[in-house]
């Protein structure tokens, strides 16, 4: 049974979910800190 | 703390290429499937991992709910220390046993119920006050990602052998995505809500959402359906060093999970400061126009 494209793609399909859901994070994370230090300039 | 983050990370992902150079060199191939079935060893950790992140979900929420009265606190308290003690007895009660799936030990599934105290003393320990909801959303969130892992991988698995995509109407894989919808929806309710009662509401439908858990888990003995039986716990069959392969990658789907986790945690305690900034801010705010328009209210008198 030839599937070792089928295997290959499972593998970088669980990379890419992870890679797009860690990007998110590192995304919110840069947007809070940025809004955290203009909340701090304000006062 | 800071430098255990980046510690952590070097040895997860040194475990994770170790996973993954067994998973595709060592682990020997299929009789019958060829190399295709290796993607077991993605497949089922990241569904064992999603199913212990929403079995955490699932307890903080307990707790979050529990924890909006004292009476229901200590109700609940000793309800789970009952819920441990009944289910390891009845474990071994040969009526219980017999309405077990063949091949599951009784001292499996008393583990299992064990872990409910367990993780409901643990997780109130660990996570007091609004720390709860904080690890309520941050282990469903990463529960769906893992499960969106098991969607997307179990359709590339079954095309090769099974020679379709999806079997309609398989209880497994239809409660499956029920699971992920239920959690989807649980996600989207906390982002897009703004009342007051959005956490209490949220962890209410993470409870009732909890309940798929066991029904994706057992279907597969109790009902007929196309997925193969389970790999562990009775009724399939492995080759043991197919099966160390398989602990080590959920192993390393494991540390990398705490460590997605830790992360979203922290992100969530960030947002929630930023929150309570604004909402400080606004206070300054409308404290500084009243204050600014009571001397000329008093002189229009």
């Amino acid at each position: 049974m030839n599937g070792i494209k089928f295997l290959f793609a499972a593998y970088i399909a669980t990379w890419v979910i992870h890679g797009v859901y860690l990007g998110s994070l590192v995304q919110r994370f840069s947007r809070l800190r940025r809004e955290l230090k203009e909340l701090g300039k304000g006062k | 703390m800071k430098r255990l983050f980046p510690i952590l990370s070097v040895l997860t992902a040194i475990l994770l290429a170790y996973a993954l150079y067994e998973a595709l060199v060592v682990a020997p191939t299929d009789a019958l499937q060829g190399d295709v079935y290796r993607i077991i060893y993605y497949h089922v950790p990241s569904a064992w991992t999603a199913f212990l992140l929403f079995f955490i979900n699932f307890i903080a929420s307990i707790q979050y709910l529990a924890s909006a009265k004292p009476s229901t606190q200590s109700a609940a308290k000793w309800i789970v220390i009952a819920i441990g003690i009944v289910g390891v007895v009845a474990s071994f009660l040969p009526a219980v046993q017999n309405l077990l799936p063949p091949g599951m030990r009784p001292s499996a599934m008393a583990t299992t119920v064990l872990a409910i105290p367990a993780f409901y003393f643990l997780i109130g320990k660990w996570f007091p006050g609004d720390r709860l909801d904080v690890l309520a959303v941050t282990s469903a969130e990463v529960g769906v990602v893992f499960c969106t892992i098991v969607l997307v991988t179990g359709p590339l698995w079954a095309r090769p052998v099974w020679g379709i995509w999806w079997a309609p109407g398989d209880i497994r894989l239809t409660s499956t995505l029920v699971l992920w919808l239920i959690y989807v929806s649980y996600l989207v309710l906390r982002r897009f809500s703004n009342s007051a009662q959005t956490q209490m509401l949220a962890a209410a439908l993470a409870v009732f959402g909890a309940l798929d858990v066991p029904l994706v888990y057992f279907s597969i003995w109790f009902f007929r359906t196309q997925h193969p039986q389970p790999v562990i716990g009775g009724g399939g069959s492995m080759d043991p060093r197919m099966l160390h392969i398989l602990l080590v990658s959920w192993m390393a789907f494991l540390c990398f999970a705490f460590l997605v986790c830790w992360s979203r945690f922290r992100l969530e305690l960030l947002q929630r400061e930023v929150e309570q900034a604004h909402a400080m801010e606004s206070l300054a705010g409308a404290t500084a126009s009243a204050k600014a328009s009571l001397p000329l209210s008093r002189s229009s008198r």
